[in-house]
């Protein structure tokens, strides 16, 4: 990247911060407007059911109640919520989302009665006021039991609840490597259904202006853009009418990205009530009514050479798709998932089926890693086992097949642009002491002590995406991103961007970048998002997309601006465009830098416009909408050093290392916090965390009692290294770190724990590995009396 | 905020050193009062079984969480929320250390966390790593791992010492 570095590469705390820590942030939730009332929202007692009646006479008598609406009031008046990740060539079938359910609820989190009253204690009391009559309907809330002939139908449109069956295969016939093999190694692998949980609980406030007819929505998005087009569509008003405006969000991990019913309703009560309407979502609605993630059965098979070297790999996936198709669901256990079963290995087949599995559950979308996690997991989880089978060290397995070097065009068609694979293997396993552990491991297990050391490699696709191939795989719009770069006359300077950070730290790293580009103080750049009104359109954040493809767009735009800048100071110098040049925030002729102006000074020029060059329109600000050429490629190896007790069986990570190579780090303090938080996502998929339902299809784990978020005293420090080797299409070199954490630590952790079992003969168990699932395994394949118990 | 039939009572009570009085419904929560009477809404709502930690606020010295206290329950009372925490302008040593240190991102759970640790290391003023995740123990975090949660506490630990405040 041209231009002096003052800021990039170095920590500079958050910008964001201030109004955070001290209690000035502004949330959905903190947004109070007069004349404000209060939605609550009634959901289905049953996880399959014919709505027979509804009676709301006696929550509407309530004093403080507006009113009741049911799906027979919004059936008419707003339209369906329909995926926008609609995939080619894989028979998907238009499953609609009914923004209130009517006639019919799919799962538990359907909403059936929306109450608006003047004040919140109001609507939930009466909420218990509603008496709903079901007719209850079979439920199915597993994958293989839901594709069974003869299993309850949960949408006519989709014969078998197949929503989607899509298949890819690449390189070399799997049959024909398999035949050139010395073993097939088959699992039958889950991954199981995750909850997101973002601390902040979803919300949305509406406000409706019947003189101008424009509608103002707030809400909990990781796209306000994306959630206008679609809420537009739905309300059936003009998007130009719609202002979505998504302030300080806290948290989302995918599961703001979905433009929920919630938001939709608020928005038609608030024009049909003429008052603001706010809704704020319990977290046990937020457990029942929000995406959930993961939620694989894989039926895996790899194909090896006695040496350890990997041929080919067949994967046939159901993925639990739930009730309706969200946002980007589709594409999840499909492109994100499908094209990185090859990670950085050189494997040469690739074959794989999925199909996308309807089930009275909720719906499952994009959570952190989205479809790269649930692909890496396998890898890495079949590596181990194989190098168990072979009698190898799991670290020769990856030795064997890692990748040499990039530029390197996998088997699934994706060029990996660049990357030191087996440097930064070596290098974690080194700054890990990998074999020092080792050595541990066999001298305690003398003494009884259950040691295990994993290792998880890795390699994602990330900085999504360019729009032909987002295109091509059947997503609704392209994958760009844009940014509006404004410089008032006092040289002060406002990022209006298309991004949508919220917690990640944008605000600063976006800052970095301007204030190198046009060598202003950081303190002079103002980062803006958020709101539809103010920035361009944009495509928001998620999927690591922020830093490569907003930060290209940010950095492309402020040299536009430079370059503004120096033909008017050109005109200022009175000398040629060609003799000025730029350093630490002033533009000089070359050789004479005395003669010299500031950023301010031209900033202040373009305004005043009198001495500009005839062809130079007067202002200073850009415009960029930036499309990558390529996805960006963040690869790594993270390590894991666990202690099983032999008597509770609690796992306890006595290390936790990572190195990552996610290209130009623009500030490391926020990288490595994006590394911490995935990391510990990715512990708590490994040991805690698992949605469970019942036959009936009611979820037994809504809430933080029962759903196993880990605090502070369930996971370790975690020790975060980088290596750069810059990304080459885009012009910051950025690759992308927010998901590198939650796609590494989940195999990383489990492959410890299984290694600290392995000499009791125990391959696999699915996780999370609690202790109850720990001590079953053991028990089942009867090896607790090596442990000296019997139980 | 109302929405009881029943009739309002009176509290009083001091909040970030101002006298404040209301009459407000008996079942409303403290979390309710300072966040949509009050309009402290620095103290935020992330859950509805006193599971999350992010309504802590201090109450008579304690780190309490304000979504398990009703209102009347703090008649009375001597109330610190994160809007009280600086004086004069200038940054708690706590305040200071989350910021140098990254311990927040989104910043929702964060003036959870930091109500608890100036409870904590009022108490403990020179804790022991393993000391301060039992202490945030009932605050939850999806962002940060607690990772640097952990070391802004210590490293608070350290600035409050230096007579930096607390
Ligand atoms: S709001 Fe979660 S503990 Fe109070
Ligand atoms: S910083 Fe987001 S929940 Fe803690």
């Amino acid at each position: 990247m041209a231009g002096e570095r003052r800021y990039i590469g170095r920590r500079i705390k958050r910008k964001e911060d201030l109004r955070l820590l001290t209690g000035r942030g502004l949330y959905v939730d903190d947004i109070h407007l007069p004349g404000m009332v209060y939605a609550a929202f009634l959901r289905s007692a049953y996880a399959h059911a014919r709505i027979k009646s509804i009676d709301t006479s006696r929550a509407e008598k309530l004093p403080g109640v507006l009113g009741v609406f049911t799906g027979e009031y919004f059936k008419d008046k707003v339209a369906p919520l329909m995926t926008a990740w609609a995939l080619t060539n894989a028979d998907l079938k238009p499953i609609k989302w009914p923004v209130v359910a009517y006639e019919k609820t799919r799962f538990t989190g359907d909403i059936v009665a929306v109450v608006v009253a003047e004040d919140p204690y109001t609507a939930y009391d009466a909420l218990e006021a509603i008496e709903v009559e079901y007719e209850p309907l079979p439920v199915v809330v597993d994958v293989e039991e839901a594709v069974k002939p003869g299993a309850p139908q949960i949408h006519d449109e989709a014969p078998g609840n197949v929503a989607f069956h899509w298949k890819f295969r690449g390189g070399r016939d799997f049959e024909e490597v398999a035949a050139e093999a010395d073993l097939v190694v088959k699992k039958r692998l889950i991954n199981q259904r995750l909850i997101p949980a973002a601390m902040e609980p979803r919300a949305a406030v509406a406000s409706y202006n019947p003189g101008t007819e424009e509608l103002t929505v707030w809400v909990t998005s990781q796209n306000p853009h994306v959630h206008r087009l679609i809420m537009a569509g739905s309300l059936g008003i003009p998007e130009h009418k719609l202002r979505v405006i998504a302030p300080d969000v806290g948290g989302g991990f995918g599961s703001k990205i979905q433009v929920y019913p919630g938001e939709v309703i608020v928005a038609r009560l608030a024009m049909d009530l003429g008052r603001p309407v706010k809704w704020v979502e319990t977290r046990r609605e937020n457990f029942l009514g929000t995406i959930h993630g993961r939620d694989h059965v894989d039926y895996v098979e790899v194909a090896a050479k006695k040496t350890g070297e990997v041929l080919g790999v067949r994967v046939r996936t159901l993925a639990n798709m739930g009730a309706y198709l969200g946002t980007a669901a589709p594409g999840v256990p499909t492109i994100l998932f499908g094209l990185m079963l090859a990670g950085p290995y050189k494997i040469k087949s690739v074959d794989v089926e999925v199909k996308g599995v309807l089930t009275n559950t909720t719906p499952v979308d994009a959570y952190r890693g989205a479809g790269r996690p649930e692909a890496t997991y396998i890898l890495e989880r079949m590596l181990d086992v194989l190098a168990r089978r072979l009698g190898m060290d799991p670290a020769d397995v990856r030795r064997v097949n890692m990748i040499e070097e990039a530029p390197y065009e996998a088997v699934t068609g994706l060029l990996y642009d660049s990357g030191k694979y087996r440097e930064v293997f070596e290098k974690a396993l080194k700054l890990a002491e990998y074999y020092r552990w080792r050595e541990v491991q066999s001298e305690e297990r003398k003494r009884g002590r259950l040691i295990g050391v994993g290792i998880a490699s890795y390699i994602e696709m990330s900085g999504l995406a360019p729009s032909r191939i987002a295109r091509a795989t059947g997503f609704g719009l392209g994958l760009w991103e844009s940014v509006l770069i404004r410089v008032h006359p006092t040289g002060k300077v406002s990022v209006y961007t298309g991004s949508h950070p919220h917690g990640q730290g944008e605000e600063t790293s976006f800052a970095q970048i301007v204030a190198d580009a046009l060598g202003v103080s950081i303190d002079d750049v103002e980062v803006v998002h958020g709101d539809t009104e103010q920035t361009p359109f944009g495509m928001g954040t998620y999927g690591s997309r922020t830093t490569p493809v907003g930060g290209s767009a940010v950095y492309k735009a402020a040299v536009r601006i430079r370059e503004k800048a120096r033909k008017i100071a050109a005109a200022l110098l009175e000398a040629r465009e060609e003799d000025i040049e730029f350093s630490e925030g002033r533009f000089y002729v070359k050789g004479s830098p005395e003669k010299s102006v500031t950023f301010q000074d031209v900033a202040l020029a373009a305004y005043t416009a009198e001495k500009l060059p005839p062809d130079l329109e007067p202002g200073l600000e850009a415009v960029v909408f930036y499309d990558p050429e390529n996805f960006t490629f963040p690869y790594g190896t993270h390590v894991a050093v666990v202690e099983v007790d032999p008597a509770t069986f609690k796992v306890k990570i006595l290390k936790y290392l990572a190195v990552d190579d996610a290209g130009v780090i623009i500030n490391p303090l926020l990288a490595e916090g994006q590394v911490h938080g995935g990391v510990v996502q990715g512990i708590a998929q490994a040991l805690y965390e698992y949605a469970v339902y019942d036959e009936s299809g009611n979820l037994l784990t809504a809430g933080f009692n029962d759903y196993m978020i880990p605090t502070a005293l369930d996971v370790p420090d975690v020790e975060s290294h980088f290596v750069e080797t810059p990304a080459p299409h885009n012009p910051i070199g950025a690759k992308g770190i927010g998901e590198t954490g939650t796609i590494a630590a989940t195999p990383a952790v489990v492959n410890a724990v299984l290694d600290a079992l392995a000499h009791l003969g125990v391959e696999h168990i699915d996780m999370p590995l609690t202790p109850y699932n720990i001590w079953k395994a053991l028990k089942e394949s009867g090896v607790l009396a090596k442990l000296g118990k019997g139980r | 905020m109302e929405g009881d039939g029943g009739g309002l009572i009176e509290v009083t009570m001091r909040v970030n050193g101002r006298e404040v009085k209301a009459r407000v419904p008996p079942r409303m929560l403290l979390v309710h009062f300072l966040r949509d009477v009050l309009g402290l809404t620095g103290t935020h709502v992330g859950c509805d079984t006193s599971n999350c930690g992010a309504c802590t606020v201090i109450m008579n010295g304690k780190a309490v969480k304000s979504c398990t206290v009703y209102v009347f329950m703090a008649d009375g009372a001597d109330i610190l929320t994160v809007e009280g925490l600086s004086e004069d302008g200038k940054l708690h040593p706590i305040q200071e250390a989350f910021w140098d240190n990254h311990g927040l991102q989104c910043g929702f759970c964060t003036p959870g966390m930091v109500m608890t640790l100036y409870d904590f290391l009022g108490r403990n003023p020179d804790p022991t790593e393993e000391e301060v995740r039992e202490a945030i123990e009932g605050n939850l975090c999806r962002c940060t791992g607690y990772v640097n949660i952990v070391r802004s506490a210590l490293d608070a630990a350290q600035r409050m010492k230096g007579g930096g405040g607390g």
